[in-house]
Parts: C-alpha cells; structure tokens; sequence
C-alpha cells in the first residue's frame, strides 16, 4: 500500500501539472485571441478618424 | 462546591497545549499582524472549543441529555456538509480582483500553473512519510497559499489533518514577507535579480474583461469539473465586479460579504482544532509539509522563468516567478521590494502583480485537478 501511494502521487503529479497547464495554456490562447479580436474595431475607428 | 472545580479539574496537557497555540495564534494577529482577520478567530476559536465540557460543540449532559454547540452546528452546515464558507468567500475574493494586468501581459499566465509545482511535490513527499493518498493531497495544497481551497480540498477528501492544514496555510500566507526572499535568494544570483523588464501592456476592452470570467469558468469546468466550484464561484465574483451594472453587489461581495465570512470561517474552522486531534506529532510534520510545499511553489515559479530565458531574446527576471504563487498581493508585493533592494530604478510590480493574480486562478485550477484525480484514484482503489 505504501509503494502504491507512492506511485499514485506521481500520477497525481504528472497528470496535475500537465492539466494545470492545458487550462493555462488554453486560457493564454483565448486572452490573445480576445485582446486581438475586441481591439479590431478600436483600432479600426481609430484609423477612420485620421483619415 | 465539587462541581465549581469539575471544569478545571478535567482539563487534559492537550487541552493546555491548545490554550497556548491559540494564544500564540492571537499573538501573531494582533502583535505581528499576521493574518489577523484569520488567525485572531481561530485562535479565539482554539481556546473556546477546549475548554472542558464546551457548550461551543454538542455535549451529553447527564440528567438533560444531547445539548447543540454553536461552532459543531456551524463547521457541520457550513463546511462539513456543503463547504459553503470557503466557496462563498470566492465571489468576495473574485469581485476584489482586477484581472486587468494579466490580460494586458498574458504570457504571465503560465507563471500561475509553474508555481503549483511545490503542491505536487509534497504529495509525492507527505506519500514518502506515510500519510494516506487524501492526506498527502490535502496537506500539498498548503502550499498554493490560499486558505480557502486548502480547506475545501482537505474537506472534501475528507482529511482527518483539516485543523492543521488551516493553520499552515494560514500562517505561511502570512509569512510570504520572510519566506519567499529566502526562497527567491536560494535559487537566483546578484545578476538574474537585476534583469530588467520593459512594461508594454496591450490596452484591455470591456467586452474582454466581460468575456474573461465566462471562458475561465467554462474551459476550467470542462478540463477539471471538480475545480468548478472554486473557479466558477471565483470568477462570478469578477464578472460582478466587472460587469459595471451592479455596482452596489460588487461593493457588498467585496467588503460586507468577504468580510462576515472571514469573520465565521476563522472561528468555525477552530472545530477541526480539539486537542485529541491536533495535538499530534502529525500536525508538526504537516507545519513542515506546508512549509515545505510552499518553499518549493516559489521556487518552482523561479526555476520555470529560468526556463524560459533559455529561449526568450527579452529576459524576464526569474523573481517574477515567484509571484505566481496566491498569496495576493503580498507576493507581487515582495518581489517589487527585492527588486527596488537590489536596483532602486528597476520596477517589476505590474508584472509581478500579473503572475499573482495568474496565480489565483493557477491555485483555484491545481485544487479542483487535485479533487479530481485523487477521488478518480481513490474509486478505483475503492
């Protein structure tokens, strides 16, 4: 039981720190994806009133 | 005139080691001002909940029968059976939040998910000492420095160390001031500390600051649905804050709110502290664990802005790392201090306060993950 805990808790790290960082990463995605796209229409009034 | 004396005469050396941890725990509130919102009621709550025959928790009176305690009736509705406390506290925490520099510099995300390693790594050692699968996850989430998903994670895994585990995380997110330089020193030389970085935020609209918490929760929900709980609750708070229409709810969420519920939790959590369970030669190795789990979280963050550089033309000063722990905003905090020590015009707190606040969300996801696997790992024991 004891070596089995043992393994587990390296499952638990393994798999912990790698779906920690698929939401991490996915969320990083989607914030420079969001901060692209809602920019996209500033940027474009911005440019129409320097013409 | 016996039963004047009864009371006193029952008292246990447990009981008396009680007393004096909660003193010192009162101490460290009002004479230190370590986490006095937290520490001053479970202090209070440590001494109340010893005393001999205490009417705080249920008693069996001879000639009377069951009586009801006010702090076993508290702990048992609001945290044993539906963990209310803890997760009510989010929406204050979520609607104190301005996720604003994070979206503006969202590379430092990923400082948020590297300073989870140290939980990880305690339960691999709290395993190696003997501690049960549910015990070593519980006590490695000391060190993701937020109190409140230390108890929910201990209490839904059913830990038998929650009384402890509170204290640890508790008083080392107090002691982020003296352990985190020592931390930070042990793994960075003069010339890492000194690196520079250049703040060019990208400007942040409305409508990615509204969309923010919905896809937070929805994506941290399908990928860890045990963390949705803490994150969702997590970020209703901020979509209050942010949404700009109910100013009065986000004033409430973030003071009255947060504020009663600190005020309850504190002295609630004080049940999980009787002297039959706390005082044990456990609760010592547990203090270390945390100590231990919170050490490593912020070396962790570190190490992974070391990594980074290897690649990166634009150096980040690996201290920043170390704020990616949750312990907000005394880590970002500390960092600027170290960073003004080692340069007085070098400034790192906007990034830093990005990592901190990437670490609260890193914190909320690495408890809900923890949940999971672990109750997916206990089942299939089971």
């Amino acid at each position: 039981m004891y070596w089995q805990n043992v393994m587990y808790s390296l499952e638990i790290m393994g798999k912990g720190m790698l779906s920690i960082f698929v939401v991490i990463l996915i969320l990083t995605g989607i914030v420079v994806l969001l901060t692209k796209i809602t920019n996209l229409p500033s940027l474009k009034k911005h440019d129409d009133s320097e013409e | 005139m016996e039963f004047l004396w009864l009371g006193i005469m029952s008292i246990t050396w447990q009981q008396c080691v009680m007393y004096l941890i909660g003193a010192l725990l009162i101490y460290l509130a009002i004479g230190r001002g370590f986490e006095p919102s937290l520490l001053l009621p479970m202090g209070f709550g440590a001494i109340l909940v010893n005393l001999p025959l205490s009417g705080v928790l249920n008693q069996t009176i001879p000639g009377v029968g069951e009586t009801h305690g006010i702090i076993q009736w508290l702990f048992e509705t609001t945290i044993s059976s539906s963990e209310a406390l803890p997760l009510l506290l989010f929406i204050g925490i979520g609607a104190m939040i301005d996720f604003g520099p994070l979206l503006a510099n969202p590379k430092m995300f990923l400082f948020g998910g590297a300073a989870q390693f140290g939980i990880f790594f305690t339960i691999l050692l709290a395993s190696l000492l003997g501690f049960g699968l549910n015990d070593s996850a519980s006590i490695g989430i000391i060190g993701a420095a937020d109190g409140p998903t230390s108890i929910l994670v201990s209490q839904i895994l059913h830990s038998k160390y929650m009384g402890a585990i509170a204290v640890a995380a508790y008083s080392y997110m107090a002691l982020v001031p003296i352990v985190q330089p020592i931390a930070v020193k042990l793994v960075t030389t003069k010339k890492e500390r000194l690196i520079r970085m250049d703040y060019n935020p990208k400007s942040v609209t409305k409508l990615t600051r509204l969309i923010f918490p919905v896809v937070v929760t929805f994506i941290a929900g399908c990928i860890a649905p045990q963390s949705v709980a803490l994150v969702g609750f997590l970020m209703f708070g901020n979509l209050i804050r942010e949404c700009g229409v109910l100013g009065s709810l986000s004033d409430t969420a973030q003071n009255s709110l947060a504020n009663l519920i600190t005020l309850l939790l504190g002295i609630t959590i004080a049940f999980s502290m009787k002297a039959d369970v706390f005082v044990k030669t456990d609760t010592l190795l547990i203090m270390l664990l945390g100590l231990f789990a919170f050490v490593f979280d912020t070396i962790g963050g570190v190490m992974f802005a070391k990594l980074l550089n290897l690649f990166l033309k634009k150096k980040i000063n690996p201290m920043v790392g170390a704020a990616g722990i949750s312990a907000f905003p005394m880590s970002a905090r500390v960092i600027q201090k170290m960073g003004i020590k080692e340069d007085p015009t070098n400034h790192l707190l906007m990034h830093a306060i990005s990592a901190n606040v990437a670490g609260q969300i890193g914190s909320v996801v690495a408890g809900g993950v923890v949940i999971n696997i672990v109750s997916q790992i206990l089942k299939n024991i089971g």
